[in-house]
């Protein structure tokens, strides 16, 4: 009876993770054909970039900052013991690039940005103004949706290898400052380790994230339903979904790159 | 002209709209009278096509507004303006910017032209000078006003008003009634106003109808609503706490 139930449950879950793949993909199709209906209004994409990139910057930061100093010495416990310090260098410019930049990056941004988009498109369609902008003749896809869109898939990338470069940064310090390791010897290694294939993987699948963001976001705020309660649950949502379809498309891109690019 | 034909709609499973028939002049105002949830705000979101009927039609000078393709179905609601119930202005825009958003995007008018436009229409619910104010620094009131600033805005031949004196103190109900009244006088606008402020109906509307159940169940002129011998409609202008309205809520119960 019990396993009953679970089952019963766990197939609930599934349809409603199929119908939410569905939204998402439709959301997606109608937001790509908005893309190029005119007019094209640059301001607010800008608007977007400076909230989602640029505002952004001071967490981004402190993250980068303290997973290079984690990463370093996480690794240097084993080096030492192996007696290959200088390896610090070139193994955590490779998992901060390869990965830890992009996806800490991407789940950052999903729960600051991807979390204020839901809680502001949500509020919008609790007090109607998602519907006074379609009677006002402006399409909600086109008005709300395709800045964001735009503006998470071209600034993922760009946070992303201003939080490479600050991480690298932060091993660079435990490493120079605290283990010991040359200053010119660690860039040298690193810059030795690190190819353009590296960060071009590591980049390649932001602007996916970004893209999930942004859709799973909007998607969230236009079906909240009853009030504030209604607000804070599809917030929750949006970031726990954001999180999940993150570390589901890493996977495929990672599996991608590792299979038909060795 | 407005015609309703035949319009049903459901919501989830909740039957919200039965066959609603309704025809409204143009230049008229109609007032729409009713308990609250019974439909009557949904009737509004089918005329400017936010909704789409189930089965059924909302023709707006001849044109079937569930039909239409995006680009023809914007230029209908162009033609529209919507009072909210609640205002529902853009609150991460000045008043000004909400007044003139309309024209922003579709008209691209000179500056200075917009400028005027927005004042003119601000002076005309009685706000003149607060474009630079945020939405959250109003009050109910001045929203609902702000509201009907944006929807005049556009030059509508339609208003539909929701609600509009709901939530508002006696005399700023009554100075929205004005207002209604003397876009009809005016400008001739063809007016819809959804409320169940008796007072207002009255006062501002050249015909009366009663949703109920999700139907036209009576419509007439105020003078000959107010005679009506048909017991929803006579509890619910008296606004009676015992008759068929509530005692069909009884039996469902």
């Amino acid at each position: 009876m019990i396993l009953h139930e679970f089952f019963i449950t766990v197939g609930a879950r599934i349809i409603s993770f199929m119908y939410f793949l569905g939204g998402l993909f439709n959301l997606f199709v109608q937001t790509m054909y908005q893309i190029f209906v005119p007019p094209y209004r640059k301001d607010r994409i800008f608007e977007q970039a400076k909230k989602a990139g640029f505002d952004s910057l001071p967490i981004v930061s402190l993250v980068s900052l303290f997973i290079g100093f984690i990463f370093a010495l996480q690794t240097a416990y084993f080096m030492q013991r192996i007696g290959s310090e200088i390896y610090i260098a070139s193994l955590v410019a490779l998992s901060i690039v390869r990965e830890l930049g992009p996806v800490i990056t991407a789940l950052v941004v999903a729960g600051r940005v991807g979390a204020a988009i839901t809680a502001e498109l949500g509020s919008m369609q609790v007090t109607e103004q998602i519907d006074a902008l379609e009677t006002l003749a402006s399409n909600p896809i086109k008005y709300l949706v395709v800045p964001r869109f735009l503006a998470l898939s071209l600034m993922l990338p760009l946070l992303t290898l201003y939080s490479d470069a600050i991480g690298i940064l932060g091993s660079y310090m435990i490493c120079v400052f605290k283990l010991g390791i040359s200053s010119s010897m660690y860039l040298r290694v690193t810059a030795e380790a690190l190819f353009y294939k590296d960060l071009f993987t590591g980049l390649f699948k932001t602007i996916f994230f970004g893209m999930i963001i942004a859709l799973v976001s909007c998607m969230e705020g236009f079906n909240v339903e009853g009030g504030a309660e209604g607000v804070g649950r599809a917030t929750t949502r949006s970031v726990v979904f954001s999180f999940i379809m993150i570390i589901i498309a890493d996977c495929f891109f990672t599996a991608l790159f590792y299979f038909i690019f060795p | 002209m407005i015609e309703i034909t035949g319009l049903h709609k459901s919501l989830g499973a909740h039957k919200v709209l039965n066959g609603v028939h309704l025809k409204i002049e143009k230049g008229k105002t109609c007032v729409i009278i009713g308990r609250s949830g019974c439909g009557k705000s949904v009737l509004l979101k089918h005329i400017v096509g936010i909704l789409k009927p189930d089965k059924g039609k909302v023709l707006i000078d001849g044109q079937d507004v569930g039909v239409l393709a995006e680009k023809e179905l914007n230029a209908v609601r162009l033609k529209i303006g919507l009072v909210f119930q609640g205002g529902a202005l853009f609150d991460s825009m000045t008043v000004g910017e909400n007044v003139g958003f309309g024209l922003i995007e579709h008209d691209h008018i000179p500056h200075k032209q917009l400028l005027e436009k927005i004042e003119s229409s601000l002076s005309m619910v009685g706000l003149h000078g607060i474009g630079n104010l945020m939405p959250s620094e109003l009050s109910g009131g001045m929203r609902k006003r702000v509201a009907l600033a944006r929807a005049i805005c556009i030059n509508p031949q339609i208003i539909l008003y929701d609600e509009p004196t709901t939530g508002v103190d006696p005399i700023t109900a009554d100075s929205i009634n004005e207002l209604i009244k003397s876009m009809h006088d005016k400008l001739k606008i063809t007016s819809i106003v959804v409320t169940h402020d008796m007072k207002s109906a009255y006062k501002v509307a050249d015909k009366i109808a009663m949703l109920y159940q999700g139907k036209i169940i009576a419509e007439g002129t105020p003078d000959e609503i107010q005679r009506t011998k048909n017991p929803v409609v006579h509890q619910f202008i008296n606004g009676l706490a015992f008759g068929p309205i509530t005692e069909t809520l009884d039996h469902s119960r």
